[in-house]
């Protein structure tokens, strides 16, 4: 896996010798990952609890669009398949490609917002606010907090990516990139539990 | 002074931490002997008002818990985790500087709320929060909490939060990966085993409150009914997320005292701790059953017998690996030659009242006598037999302990043997005879009781105890305050401990070591029947040592978050939008200056 050899390559380059032999960045967000876990773990909780208990409608079935949100979906896997041939264009060193690749993973993670923009906006307009009733507080909460992660990547990525147009990132910095890919990946992750709880299983 | 405001030095960060956290204790102890004075007589002794009262209690009990025990237990994470681990610093300084300027900035901020009163057109100075220490829904919304109270415990909880997860991952790191050569996971010194516990659990259980204090801050700031029922929303919500959260949190509590008591009463037993491997896999034993219990503090909710049964029985387990400690405990002290000092003498407080805590709590453990005692001064003196005679007994063993290697002056041992006898006098006093009144049918958190009662008594006990436990703690005060002015200068290794932080000098000079020294037993610094002590250190550093800088970003990036929450409080955009700016401000700079490891 590429993922190994940056690793290594990285924690020689930076001289650090850690007691695992991981980078500790790398473990941090390692731990890091695992405190989201349980913050997603417990906002999901709260909407299956809550599920079809809501007084008044608009009810998910008459709201979901599934086939846009596939879209969506599809577009947040394509951006992580972008974000792996970034870290491993900024891992040969070939600086051209990884640009390319760090712009797009930004870009599709900004499409999905504007689809995320777009499917707010809809439901809003079918009836369903934020205190309509719990299924709307409970979808938007949940979304929302997922949304906000997607926009802390984008924002994350673009830095990078202006980073390397400047000339300042390069193969010594694999790390930070694998990192950043690290969270992109998790937040990928999460959306399709989302997906398949909110979404699929009505 | 701009030293200490940038510093990124873990010891220096520590003591920080220590001075911060005991400043919080001491308004914590104000608030309680507070209460006591009003109950000293049936109606009230003090004039003090119902909403006051709430008051009161709610902040004595989220003082203590998040401002007072968990930073002080942080204190020691600080000064001595990087010390007995063998490293220079933590894992990432400046996270480190940032964890305390967010907690003191999320205690002032809580705090705040005594006087903040007139700027929310209150008619009354204070505007503390008022809903208890766990903030039971649906007391805490719009409806029946309509003022800013609430308010101020439910943003400062969140920004004390992301002080104890940026710690929790920081200490997690510095434990796993900066340990000395030949420091192996099982040569760890128990209080930095049970330290990395406590971040496993810290990461876990705060996503959780977090998850609730959020729900509820948008049930109170935008309307939506999470926790009301009139929008089909469960009060019993809050309480599972809660508890989920809050049980794991009992043992965050713990778990850093337990550590420390398996130093001391090695060191002052002058034998290895007994069953040391057992005693590290108890703690995580503990910690993974913690996760299983939360529903023991909501049987009177009525859950069913299934789940009733299901929480007894996970409950009653934890007895087995916290009985584990302490007969490895005894069994440490078994054939020592035992020396009574202060710190010893907590420590052995700590077992002693600890047992008590723990009886009572198993008697929790069961459903049906729970019932009974659910809201009545008996979860009033259980609580208190586990956090004050359980972790403050462990956190004063862990101060007259490691006080000299912090500061490098021994603390006067005739006044600290005063401090223990009129601490363990007083709160015996104080906390024993809640167990009556609880029985009795006292409930807790009431401002008045009448006469008739039968309660009186008690209640007076308990007063003089609680006034006993305040005098001693000034006593305690003044014996650090003397520390300053009639200095005794500590040796490197006053008390012949084992570990490494006795191995370099008190106080240790800023690169902690002057060669990182290479570990071959568990008590490096005593002759054991396979290995020698190790070699003394040099004295001075054979090639020079990097230092990392202090930054000035942690702390204004910390700036950020209580600017953010009182532009929330007062509903005021543009103020969110400026802590904004200056989180993300901070965030940049931080991550684009140069910082050398």
């Amino acid at each position: 896996m590429a993922y190994e050899t940056g690793t290594h390559a990285a924690a020689v380059a930076h001289g650090h010798a850690t007691s695992l032999g991981l980078d500790s960045r790398k473990m941090a967000f390692w731990a890091f990952i695992g405190s989201e876990c349980l913050l997603f773990g417990s906002l999901i909780s709260t909407y299956l609890v809550y599920k079809g208990r809501s007084l008044t409608g608009p009810f998910p079935h008459e709201v979901l669009n599934i086939p846009f949100t596939s879209f969506s979906t599809f577009d947040l896997l394509m951006s992580s398949l972008a974000m792996v041939l970034a870290l491993s264009a900024v891992q040969r060193g070939d600086m051209k490609q990884g640009k390319i690749w760090l712009f797009v993973t930004a870009l599709l993670g900004m499409v999905f917002l504007g689809g995320q923009f777009w499917e707010f906006s809809h439901f809003v307009r079918e009836g369903l606010g934020l205190t309509t009733n719990l299924f709307g507080s409970t979808f938007y909460v949940l979304t929302g907090t997922h949304g906000a992660h997607v926009t802390v990547g984008v924002i994350w990525l673009l830095t990078l990516w202006i980073q390397a147009l400047r000339g300042k990132l390069g193969p010594a910095n694999a790390m930070t990139v694998e990192i950043t890919g690290l969270y992109w990946h998790f937040v990928d992750v999460v959306w399709i539990v989302i997906f398949t709880v909110v979404y699929l299983i009505q | 002074m701009k030293s200490w405001l940038t510093t990124t030095d873990h010891k220096r960060i520590g003591l920080l931490y220590f001075w911060t956290a005991f400043g919080f204790f001491l308004i914590g102890g104000l608030e309680a002997m507070i209460i006591r004075a009003q109950l000293i007589k049936p109606d009230g002794g003090l004039g003090v008002s119902a909403e006051t009262f709430n008051q009161l209690f709610t902040m004595h009990g989220t003082t203590m818990v998040f401002l007072a025990l968990m930073p002080l237990s942080a204190a020691f994470f600080n000064f001595i985790i990087p010390l007995q681990i063998g490293a220079r610093d933590v894992a990432f300084p400046r996270l480190n500087a940032f964890s305390y300027w967010v907690f003191l900035l999320g205690g002032l901020f809580i705090n705040v709320s005594f006087i903040a009163g007139p700027l929310f057109g209150a008619d009354r100075l204070s505007v503390a929060p008022d809903a208890g220490w766990f903030g039971y829904a649906n007391l805490t919304s719009r409806q029946f909490s309509p003022g800013p109270n609430v308010d101020f415990w439910l943003l400062g909880l969140q920004i004390l939060g992301i002080a104890s997860l940026a710690a929790g991952f920081n200490f997690i790191v510095t434990i796993l990966n900066m340990r000395a050569p030949g420091m192996r996971m099982l040569r760890l010194p128990p209080f930095t085993w049970m330290a990395l516990v406590t971040q496993f659990l810290i990461i876990t259980a705060f996503p959780v409150i977090t998850v609730a204090l959020v729900l509820l801050m948008f049930d109170r700031f935008f309307g939506t009914h999470f926790f009301v029922p009139q929008g089909g929303g469960d009060p019993i919500l809050w309480q599972h997320l809660f508890w989920m959260f809050g049980h794991p949190e009992v043992y965050i509590l713990i778990l850093p005292a337990m550590g420390i008591i398996s130093e001391v009463l090695p060191t002052f037993a002058k034998k290895p701790l007994f069953g040391y491997t057992v005693v590290v896999y108890s703690g995580v034993v503990i910690a993974f059953l913690g996760w299983s219990v939360w529903s023991h503090h909501m049987f009177s909710t009525g859950l069913g017998p299934i789940a009733d049964s299901v929480f007894a029985g996970t409950t009653m387990l934890i007895a087995i690996p916290t009985g584990v400690k302490i007969f490895n405990w005894i069994g440490t002290l078994w054939g020592g030659q035992i020396r009574f000092t202060t710190a010893m003498l907590f420590a052995l407080g700590f077992i002693a009242m600890f047992v008590i805590g723990g009886l009572s709590g198993v008697s929790h453990a069961s459903a049906p006598s729970d019932l009974q005692q659910t809201d009545t001064y008996y979860v009033v003196a259980h609580i208190h037999y586990v956090l004050f005679g359980g972790t403050i007994l462990g956190l004063f063993a862990g101060m007259y302990y490691w006080w000299p290697k912090m500061t490098g002056r021994l603390l006067s041992e005739s006044l600290g043997k005063v401090h223990f006898w009129l601490t363990i006098i007083g709160m015996n006093l104080a906390f024993f005879p809640m167990h009556f009144s609880g029985l009795l049918g006292m409930p807790r958190r009431i401002y008045t009781y009448s006469s008739g009662l039968g309660v009186t008594t008690f209640n007076q006990v308990s007063t003089i105890g609680a006034f006993l436990v305040g005098l001693a703690t000034l006593v305690f005060f003044w014996n650090l305050l003397r520390t300053r002015w009639q200095p005794v200068t500590a040796p490197s290794n006053p008390w012949g401990g084992s570990t490494l932080e006795w191995a370099i000098p008190s106080p240790p000079p800023v690169y902690n070591f002057t060669v990182i020294p290479t570990v071959a037993s568990r008590m490096p610094l005593w002759k054991t029947e396979r290995h020698a002590p190790m070699a003394a250190l040099p004295e001075r550093p054979p090639a020079p040592i990097h230092v990392p800088g202090g930054s000035w970003w942690p702390m204004i990036t910390a700036f950020g978050l209580p600017i953010l929450a009182i532009g929330a409080i007062s509903r005021t955009l543009p103020i969110v939008f400026v802590g904004v700016a200056v989180v993300l401000v901070g965030i940049y700079r931080w991550a684009f200056e140069p910082f050398e490891m």
